[in-house]
């Protein structure tokens, strides 16, 4: 590689996708230089907060007013908080529009959200792969549950997923780590649906990215219990680009890593066909840099990857480049929850936890599957916890002085819950595009959301409420009381769409191995290329697609095809 | 990973801005605002103190007074507190000020701990008579973020508890704190008399 301005390959975004894309890449032998749009997060050193007691923030974690009014998005939920605060992206500095509501949360960081994710990790079923062809929605995924399986093993093995194999059709099982363990009451739990739904309905142990047998040789030590994740992990335990794939890209002395690298565009030859590289904006000195590569790796997450093929060859097509389906933008996706059932589980008195988990339980998706049917489309999962109340409880009874602290800081009773993570199909009319009216804060424009939850997600929120109900009343769950909350689409934080796969160009924006229809040395392997959302935590998916992606494109420029 | 390879890696790369400690994720936040920069007066602070140590009195633990719950929770609320939960709480403070007057005589800060914990005890049963159980089910300090307003005592009360709790005193002395656990068991055994594992945040 003579010229610094070369590479054989550049990887757009440095999140959990992009990190997988520059390990496979420089693996291979490719000169790669990775683009982070943000700012450096070192392993590590920069965990500030890692050992923080509560008390060693100004406001004991909480927001402050002025963080409120500053984050219009971010206050939306749980990422508005002293703890994690500098990393989830700034609406001042990243504005969006909404049409409708949709709920982004981004974090412009190198690592991006995989320092931030809730690491539930787990493959899609077959059907999953078949359904959008069966049922006649959107288009069929132009590969099967096999084309991914093995893919599926290699990233399991080197992120380290720990979980159980539980020989479920509709969960398949993977290449695990010894799993973590459920506590007595969902064990108990467990059983009791297991008898009242007749072996049909099941309460496993969540599967989550986090080591439970150290590893040495990638500086990584098991899990210790701490639940501080998203401080990021001074032990390494759960899978990040910082823990695992920056240090196997960095090892090899191909990657070079480029932090405050916005890309504003892809720089398409139309003579060719093919893109010759991208230009970058310096997000702290405004100056751009055109870097020439041989093939480009989209990772800049969901709709970040999809923004920058619409601002790109734009005089060439109006949308951009892979719009010529009239696809791209469209068919946005998340999973919809905030909806289902908690209850109170007697007894169990002499019995309390020690360690904090970092995973609850899961309950595989069991509507629509078998010979079960709805009057809606796919399914949904459930994940939750059975835990000891602490002193955020109801204390009203307890009154107040010696009486009120004696009481309140020995552990109440049990009580379990579970949130319901719902597959959001794939529509059309759900769609995000440029807004060239409202800029950010480099004059870039910005994306403006249309789309919502539809008639199918709402028929299909009845059951994930009364479903889990039903489950905890059948097992002798007290006071059980279901629940749907508010939700927006996005909130689940698994965007997905907007660039999808597919089988005719005409239809789809990429091919069967990621490549972009109109550009085929382009790859966008993040959430974006979903054909459809299934019911599962995505990003799992996004690893396997990418190392086959990349393996795939590193074989096509040997036989001189891109 | 190698920290110095990495920046080597940064630095080599083309145009690289220089990576400043002052770009940071994880941003080390300012402290609150100092109590004599609130709007809470001298005079305040020793009836909300007053109102801590009814609440949270030292037992056999150290209590609101001990783990310097008073000045922490004032300062909250001024920073986090929006304008009509700010003076919904000032509201309060004026309240049982004049209750004190009204039923002994004389001022807050001045009661027999008795009196304040009868005083304070009614306060108590009358706000819980008004929340709905939804309200009471909320947690301590999600008060801050509710839309309504809850009857200013309950505000007081979840505060005290929010701030108590997560303070080290609270954490370490008064429930059990580990910050490494380095394992998880589900099946720990429970003595009555164990205390609750401290709130995370």
């Amino acid at each position: 590689m003579s010229d610094k301005y070369t590479y054989d390959a550049i990887v757009v975004g440095s999140g959990i996708s992009g990190g997988w894309a520059a390990k496979e890449l420089t693996e291979k032998g490719l000169k790669v230089l990775m683009l982070e749009r943000g700012k450096n997060i070192e392993h590590v050193k920069d965990y500030i907060n890692a050992h923080k007691g509560p008390w060693e923030y100004p406001h004991h974690g909480r927001p402050t007013r002025e963080m409120v009014e500053q984050e219009p998005v971010l206050r939306r939920d749980y990422p508005l908080n002293e703890r994690t605060w500098g990393t989830w992206t700034s609406h001042q500095d990243s504005p969006y529009e909404e049409k409708q509501r949709f709920d982004w949360y981004r974090s412009y960081n190198v690592g991006g959200r995989s320092l931030l994710w809730g690491r539930q990790s787990y493959r899609l079923n077959e059907e999953d792969f078949l359904a959008n062809a069966k049922e006649g929605v959107a288009v069929d995924w132009p590969i099967r549950y096999e084309d991914l399986a093995d893919w599926y093993s290699y990233v399991e093995k080197f992120a380290g997923i720990s979980g159980a194999k539980d020989g479920l059709d509709v969960l398949p099982d993977g290449d695990f780590l010894p799993p973590m363990a459920l506590n007595v009451v969902e064990k108990d739990i467990a059983a009791r649906i297991k008898k009242a739904y007749g072996g049909q309905r099941h309460l496993i142990i969540g599967r989550t990215a986090h080591l439970t047998e150290s590893r040495p040789e990638q500086n990584r030590v098991q899990c210790q219990y701490r639940s501080r994740c998203w401080l990021g992990c001074p032990f390494g335990s759960y899978f990040s680009t910082q823990s695992a794939t920056l240090p196997a890209a960095m090892a090899t002395g191909n990657l070079t890593l480029r932090p405050f690298s916005i890309v504003k565009e892809l720089i398409y030859d139309k003579d060719s066909q093919r893109v010759t590289g991208v230009e970058v904006l310096d997000a702290e000195t405004n100056q751009t840099y055109v870097f020439k590569s041989k093939i480009v790796f989209l990772n800049a997450s969901t709709l970040n990857s999809t923004w920058v093929l619409m601002n790109s060859a734009r005089d060439v097509w109006d949308n951009g480049l892979g719009s010529s389906s009239g696809e791209l933008g469209h068919n946005l996706m998340d999973h919809h929850f905030q909806v289902g059932a908690t209850g109170l589980v007697d007894g169990y008195e002499d019995k309390y936890t020690y360690g904090r988990r970092p995973t609850g339980f899961y309950i595989p998706r069991f509507v629509n599957w078998g010979d079960d049917k709805r009057d809606y489309l796919r399914g949904f999962g459930y994940q939750g916890r059975a835990f000891r109340e602490g002193v955020y409880r109801d204390n009203s009874a307890m009154g107040i002085g010696a009486q009120l602290k004696e009481a309140i800081t020995e552990p109440g009773p049990w009580k379990i819950g579970a949130n319901a993570f719902g597959e959001v199909l794939p529509d059309h009319r759900n769609k995000v595009y440029l807004n060239n009216e409202v800029k950010d804060k480099w004059g870039l424009p910005v994306l403006e959301f249309d789309a919502t939850i539809r008639d199918n997600e709402l028929k299909m929120r009845k059951d994930m409420a009364s479903e889990m109900a039903a489950m905890l009343e059948a097992s002798g769950v007290k006071n059980v009381v279901a629940y749907d909350s508010e939700y927006a689409l996005g909130m689940g934080i698994h965007e997905m769409g907007t660039a999808r796969m597919g089988r005719d160009p005409k239809t789809s924006v990429l091919n069967a191995h990621n490549q972009v229809w109109d550009a085929p040395n382009v790859f966008v392997t993040d959430g974006a290329a979903m054909t459809s959302a299934s019911c599962v935590n995505p990003s799992l998916t996004y690893m396997a697609l990418t190392a086959r992606a990349a393996d795939f494109a590193v074989e096509e420029l040997k036989r001189g095809n891109i | 990973m190698n920290r110095r390879e990495l920046l080597k890696m940064i630095a080599a790369a083309t145009g690289a801005s220089l990576i400043g400690a002052d770009a940071m994720a994880y941003v080390e936040l300012p402290d609150a605002t100092p109590l004599e920069k609130t709007s809470f007066s001298k005079k305040d602070y020793l009836l909300w103190e007053a109102i801590c140590d009814t609440i949270i009195p030292r037992t056999d633990t150290p209590g609101a007074v001990d783990a310097g719950t008073p000045a922490f929770t004032l300062r909250f609320i001024h920073d986090c507190y929006r304008a009509d939960q700010l003076s919904l709480f000032k509201r309060g403070l004026v309240d049982i000020e004049q209750q004190s007057q009204r039923q002994y005589g004389m001022a807050f800060t001045k009661l027999a701990e008795q009196q304040r914990y009868q005083m304070l005890s009614a306060l108590n049963d009358m706000a819980n008579a008004t929340n709905s159980n939804k309200t009471a089910e909320k947690g301590l300090w999600q008060v801050v973020e509710e839309k309504g307003l809850p009857p200013y005592f309950t505000m007081m009360k979840q505060v005290t508890l929010f701030g108590f709790f997560t303070s080290e005193v609270g954490a370490t002395q008064v429930l059990r704190y580990v910050s490494i656990p380095g394992s998880y068991d589900g099946n720990y055994p429970y003595n009555k008399g164990d205390k609750v594992w401290a709130p995370e945040y």
